[in-house]
């Protein structure tokens, strides 16, 4: 079997839409809701190498390094955050973080 | 490839903003905790400096578009004009939160640092013109908000807030990026010019473009705060410290503008009949559930939480003209926008106490007692948000309006009109408190001079920007060249 570009279009599609459902599905633990946001950057990383590979432009994989490095960035931010959530609720369920409403 | 120092110049406003938020950083490190005054003051002296940098080169000669960096990033009219009101609304966001960071004990140098990171990030996302350096300058600024949001560690609903925006938040880049790579799969380019010239070669019914398309209008929608993707934005507002909150209120929505306008209209501006019709929806939703929300809130700042949700509904009215009237339109609400959140935001800074914040109506209760002056500054700031005549809200409002009757979409500004009547009630309610209840405490107001100073100038702009708007109105029309 060819792999071909839409191979690879529709993992990146699948691996996006899973992200998605971890984020919208899950009422546990707020770290899988992070690991989520880090499939989807993932995912689009895929959608990215392969269109510049299919194009054979450099630009998309440039910017895949970009996605990374900010990637990275984002998730020391998201952990200190849940640091400090937990430290002030004693929990870090998604469904008892409720306090604000309306 | 010759590379000339000298073809940085347009960048120059960034580059000193960098360097003085680097230095700031350092620099808190040797302040002591009383001198952290020396903190704030450099903080002004960066905005000052970077208004006058900016000034330089606007006008004259070098009023035409310049593209730095490879392509990636341009100066312009536009970015121009919408930086020079963001170091002004940024100045006067400083001087309102010292006075509330001090009653927090957040009187700190994080801050200011991440402020302006923050602010560097919109200068940027302003001045983008390919869609990484959008991307990137988008990232700095949401990066530095998550943690400001984050910045009263012991509060539990700070740090709740700065979850879920920093989910919801990421959640949005994330659908960005995937429009991002399906625009740079169809048209093979990142560079904002490039993909207009592909777009115009492919034609509008592309499949790929499309779909990509619509990812981008999410991720815009998120940052602008538009219903259906709204979510974070009461939370946020409420949970965040009143600083914060302040920061989030008035300069990024210029950013968000500009982000619109440079990936609709520069980018994909022969799509306007797709983006479009997804504007409308947007643009109806959020002032729907914007204005009829408001009024069941009892806490002024998830109110005026809904009341930018209700603005946006705006500011996207303009945009979705399509028009160059339309665009400066839309600028020129976003820009008052921007300044008359900014008010309101500081009046809740100005009644908040030690210990007390003055976040319920219930601390509007009888203003006018306390203080005739300042009710009156605040019934300016909210007449002018509910769009009443004399006030410059209401010509920001009939601008925007006018550009959509332009295009026949005569429906779309009935309905807004409608809608802003129904919002008009629960700004109307806080004047009520204000001038007909009887106050819970008779403590006159307490507050430094400066804050005093600048929120009495933020109020009476309300009311002389409507003789005085004409060199605004028309520096914005210039920027998209009518």
């Amino acid at each position: 079997m060819i792999i071909t570009l839409s191979h690879f279009l529709i993992l990146g599609a699948i691996l996006f839409c899973i992200a998605l459902a971890g984020i919208f599905l899950n009422r546990k633990n707020v770290i899988i809701l992070l690991m989520a946001i880090e499939l989807m950057l993932l995912a689009v990383n895929m959608n990215f190498v392969a269109f510049s590979r299919y194009l054979g432009n450099t630009d998309g994989q440039v910017f895949v390094f970009f996605i990374l490095t900010v990637a990275a960035a984002e998730a020391a931010i998201g952990l200190a955050i849940l640091v400090t959530v937990f430290r002030n609720r004693r929990t870090i369920d998604v469904e008892e973080l409720d306090a604000l409403k309306g | 490839m010759e590379f000339d120092i000298l073809t940085l110049k347009p960048l120059l406003p960034e580059l000193f903003v960098l360097t003085m938020a680097c230095l700031i950083l350092v620099a808190d490190l040797y302040i002591s905790e009383a001198r952290r005054g020396i903190v704030h003051m450099m903080a002004m002296l960066t905005l000052v400096f970077v208004a006058i940098l900016t000034m330089r080169s606007y006008g004259g000669a070098e009023q035409a578009t310049v593209m730095v960096m490879n392509g990636t990033f341009v100066r312009d009219q536009m970015g121009d004009i919408l930086k020079l009101a963001i170091y002004v609304l940024m100045a006067a966001v400083f001087v309102y939160a010292k006075h509330d960071l001090r009653h927090r004990k957040l009187f700190v140098g994080e801050y200011y640092v991440l402020a302006l990171f923050g602010m560097l990030g919109m200068m940027v996302m302003i001045s983008a013109a390919s869609l990484l350096s959008m991307y990137l300058g988008l990232e700095l600024l949401a990066l530095s908000s998550y943690a400001l949001v984050a910045l009263e560690r012991d509060s539990a609903r700070a740090s709740e807030s700065a979850m879920k925006y920093f989910v919801l938040g990421a959640m949005a880049s994330g659908a960005l990026l995937y429009g991002m790579s399906m625009i740079y799969g169809a048209t093979g380019s990142l560079d904002l010019l490039e993909i207009s010239m592909a777009v115009r070669d492919l034609g509008s019914d592309d499949i790929v473009l499309a779909f990509g398309l619509a990812f981008l209008v999410v991720g815009v929608a998120f940052k602008f705060g538009a219903v259906p993707f709204h979510m974070w934005l009461p939370d946020v507002y409420h949970g965040a410290p009143t600083p914060v909150t302040l920061f989030l209120a008035a300069a990024p929505k210029l950013a968000a503008f500009a982000m619109a306008i440079r990936l609709f209209d520069l980018a994909l501006g022969d799509m306007h009949i797709h983006w479009q019709g997804m504007l409308v929806f947007l643009a109806v939703l959020s002032l729907a559930l914007g204005n009829i929300v408001a009024i069941a809130q009892t806490n002024l700042k998830r109110m005026l939480a809904y009341s930018t949700i209700s603005h946006v509904g705006f500011m996207l009215l303009g945009i979705l003209a399509g028009t160059p009237a339309g665009y400066a339109a839309s600028m020129f609400y976003a820009i008052i926008y921007a300044i008359m959140a900014a008010g309101t935001f500081g009046m809740i800074i100005l009644l908040s106490r030690q210990g007390v914040e003055a976040e319920n109506l219930d601390h509007f209760k009888g203003l006018n007692k306390r203080s005739p002056w300042f009710a009156a500054v605040m019934m300016f700031l909210l007449a002018s948000l509910a769009g009443v005549p004399p006030f410059v809200g209401f010509f920001a409002k009939l601008q925007v309006l006018s550009a959509v009757v332009d295009i026949n979409l005569t429906w779309l500004a009935v309905y807004a009109v409608i809608m802003s009547v129904i919002g008009a009630f629960y700004y109307l309610r806080v004047i009520k408190l204000m001038y007909l209840d009887a106050p819970d405490t008779d403590e006159p107001i307490n507050a430094p001079f400066d804050l005093k100073a600048v929120l009495t100038v933020n109020g009476l702009a309300q009311l002389l920007l409507t003789f005085l708007a004409g060199p605004i109105i028309a520096a914005c029309g210039a920027a998209f060249g009518i």
